[in-house]
């Protein structure tokens, strides 16, 4: 209302920067001021993060926030809640709402429901064709222009399958500097697929969902964006043979950048034996092969991010048949600490290498301006504190989301989002839900 | 026993125990009066999500001759049709005092998730869940064979397995329920597997079954099975490219006069041929083989009705390693 609340000054001390050593930052006016050892400034509220780490507010470029349309399984509201006590302080909501984010009048309405939410930066995806359908291309100039300033295109959830379609959308993209986020899937592979398409497919009598279906999609792909000159990102890579196809394109030269999900650095389709839909996903679980190479592809930088495909549905969707049961998982308040477990605590990266992948290359790939930045005088105070000891049990009916699919639930996991500074203003304290930021002018 | 969802998981004491049991149930229908009073009071619910008239009325018979109530509940729809889910069906049943739930549904696992979900306390029986399982037509069909294996090695039927047994199972083997049932049963008594079909019919992931696979009949035939189970084929299959017609499929996979006289001119006077039913004459399995001697289509079905005795009164009986006993006094 009056006084922007970002106004006031946080500094918090002695956390450890990254992989780096124990600092102090000094929060001013939604920018980082001062960093440094032994920092004080008179007003400041203090916050003693000894034994925490600091790093860039995550940034999320695959989340489903499910309004407008299905307000009964997530809002902008309880989402970006859910985002800020994840830690993230910007997320990219997918497109596949109802009515379809495909013009500038729908994406402007979910960018401003972040703006009014007020918990983390509410960036929404434009759909690539009209109502996802897969034949006629979207306004997406209209989009990019639009207040929402829309740069990732996606029809996530839906392959676009056409490959001329696909070539016109990598190059018209070119325009204003967007990129296509691929939900790669061959159609006709996957007909009717229920789960992975290996040995427990076979023994459990479930029709599969073979990896060559991801596959030959990527395949195909990286060549037409090589072909145009275009930047392509892959959502969701979810088997060892993908993150070899995307290695060899990289090593080619391709614009070419992939995500992984947490539920994929960790989960295999041996959990599908207990017929339990909240292990039902789209991509499937796969094998602890493709696991081991999703890993080391990350840690390569082969794949480039964390995108947590965030989908929460209502308990009706999972209280049913696997066969009718909905895909997805929830993701935002899971997603560091899965990544700290399979990851860190695994020795394959360090805390620089989770703010890479969580934070400066999603927002990069997002061309978020302001997300992404490293932690140092002049940045824009996105920051997150984790505390790395913490141990915490998985309960979903505690979680902010409104989706209780968490394929995480009664696990004990490392890792603790402690604070989330979203443009200065802390929108989680000691764990819990703060205020929301009021945006100047609003 | 709490459930009876699958035969992966049946363990061979508690198969053979089922399959002793049924020789008892056996007895009881070749008498006059062919009912035990041993379930009366309780209630068996017949909880179809799929059409099948046959495997309904085998349980239904069941039942009846263990003087269960029975409730007929077709809660049949198409996979799309979103009508009551599961969970309410379960609940209203519960309600109702269901003590025994035989389901058949079209999605494969809907057994398990409705016996590990919590919504009903019911044993539950599954009588076919999509492509997955079928695990009382797999012991009728270990019962049929274990008669005629204990017929051929002169010992009597009950305690026996059967091991040093050969079975071919051909066909759609992709789709069937009834393979994969019988495969894990058939190896947990001692038989070993060939699967005989065209590689567009055989799951991937079929390597790591305990089984041999193999794509000609006749080289499979020509290996001395002591049992052959022809596999009904759906004729849809051929609309999304499993095979180029039904009659080349019938030429290389299915069991004709040809391949009948075959068994006779390999020597072997023994072999018995199976089938599920209902067959497609002409087309898996012709006229001559499915009315031969050789053919135990009607054995099958008569032994399905005392399978699902035996299974129905072991799981509700709650004394299984009594059973017998139990049975012996009830036929005073």
């Amino acid at each position: 209302m009056s006084t922007p609340n970002e106004a006031t000054a946080y500094l918090v001390k002695g956390a450890a920067i990254g992989s780096g050593a124990a600092a102090d930052l000094l929060i001013r006016n939604g920018v980082i001021t001062e960093t440094g050892t032994g920092l004080s400034a008179a007003g400041a509220t203090v916050i003693d993060a000894e034994g925490l780490v600091a790093v860039p507010g995550m940034v999320d470029l695959h989340t489903h926030l499910r309004e407008p349309g299905r307000e009964d399984a997530e809002t902008v509201e309880t989402g970006s809640r859910a985002a800020a006590l994840g830690g993230f302080t910007a997320v990219h909501a997918m497109a596949n709402s109802s009515p379809v984010a495909d013009t500038a009048g729908v994406v402007e309405q979910v960018y401003t429901l972040g703006r009014k939410a007020g918990w983390t930066d509410v960036r929404p995806v434009g759909a690539v064709t009209i109502g996802l359908a897969g034949e006629r291309l979207a306004e997406l100039g209209a989009m990019a222009d639009s207040r929402a300033r829309v740069r990732v295109f996606s029809d996530d959830g839906i392959c676009v399958h056409d490959p001329v379609l696909m070539r016109r959308a990598l190059e018209y993209v070119k325009g204003f500097d967007g990129v296509i986020a691929q939900h790669a899937q061959e159609p006709r592979l996957t007909d009717g697929a229920q789960m992975n398409e290996g040995d427990v497919s076979a023994v459990l009598g479930m029709t599969g969902w073979p990896a060559v279906a991801e596959e030959s999609i990527i395949a195909r792909d990286v060549l037409l964006a090589q072909h145009v000159d275009s930047r392509l990102h892959v959502c969701h890579v979810s088997t060892a043979g993908s993150v070899e196809i995307i290695r060899w394109a990289k090593q080619r030269g391709i614009k070419v950048t992939a995500e992984v999900t947490p539920h994929h650095l960790w989960l295999t389709d041996e959990l599908v034996r207990s017929y339990d839909p909240v292990y039902k996903v789209n991509p499937p679980l796969r094998t602890d092969e493709d696991v081991q190479a999703l890993r080391a592809g990350l840690a390569d930088g082969t794949i480039d991010i964390i995108g947590t495909d965030h989908a929460p549905h209502p308990s009706e969707a999972k209280e049913c048949e696997w066969a009718q049961a909905a895909m997805g998982m929830t993701g935002l308040e899971t997603a560091l600490s899965v990544v700290q477990h399979t990851m860190i605590e695994s020795g394959l990266i360090g805390w620089d290498d989770f703010a890479r992948i969580t934070s400066l290359m999603p927002a990069q790939i997002g061309r978020l301006q302001d997300q992404g930045q490293p932690l140092e005088a002049g940045s824009a105070a996105n920051i997150t504190l984790i505390d790395p000891a913490a141990r915490w049990t998985v309960e979903p009916n505690k979680m902010a989301t409104m989706g209780r699919n968490s394929p995480f639930a009664g696990r004990e996991l490392p890792g603790r989002v402690v604070a989330t500074f979203y443009q200065g203003h802390p929108t989680v304290l000691d764990g819990s839900l703060n205020t929301p930021r009021t945006a100047e002018g609003e | 026993m709490r459930h009876l969802l699958s035969t992966e998981d049946l363990g061979k004491d508690d198969a053979v125990r089922i399959l002793d049991t049924a020789e008892e149930m056996a007895a009881v229908s070749d008498r006059e009066v062919k009912k035990l009073p041993v379930l009366r009071g309780r209630t068996v619910v017949n909880l179809f999500f799929e059409d099948s008239t046959r495997t309904r009325i085998s349980f239904e018979a069941a039942a009846k001759r263990l003087s269960a109530d029975v409730i007929n509940f077709a809660a049949k729809g198409s996979s799309v049709s979103k009508g009551e889910s599961l969970k309410d069906t379960a609940q209203t049943l519960e309600a109702m005092g269901a003590d025994a739930v035989v389901i058949r549904h079209w999605a494969s696992g809907a057994p398990a998730r409705l016996a590990a979900s919590g919504w009903i306390d019911a044993a539950v029986v599954n009588a076919g869940d999509g492509t997955h399982e079928h695990p009382t037509q797999a012991l009728l069909d270990a019962f049929t064979m274990r008669r005629n294996w204990a017929r051929i090695n002169g010992t009597a039927s009950p305690g026996t397995d059967l091991s040093g047994m050969k079975v071919a199972i051909v066909g759609d083997v992709l789709h069937s329920r009834v393979a994969r049932s019988n495969l894990w049963l058939l190896r947990t008594l001692g038989a070993d597997v060939t699967m005989v079909a065209p590689p567009t019919l055989l799951p991937v992931g079929v390597a790591k079954w305990p089984c041999t696979v193999s794509y000609d009949l006749d080289e499979t035939l020509a290996a001395g099975p002591d049992a052959v189970m022809m596999l009904r084929l759906q004729g849809e299959r051929m609309n999304a490219a499993f095979f180029p017609s039904t009659r080349e499929y019938s030429r290389r996979w299915g069991f004709d006069d040809r391949r009948l006289k075959a068994l006779d001119s390999h020597g072997l006077t023994d072999t018995i041929i199976m089938h599920p039913g209902p067959m497609n004459r002409g087309l898996e399995i012709s006229a001559a083989a499915a009315d031969s001697p050789r053919s135990t289509v009607l054995q099958q079905v008569r032994n399905g009705v005392s399978v699902r005795m035996a299974a129905l009164y072991l799981l509700l009986s709650g004394e299984t390693h009594a059973a017998p006993a139990t049975i012996q006094e009830a036929q005073r």
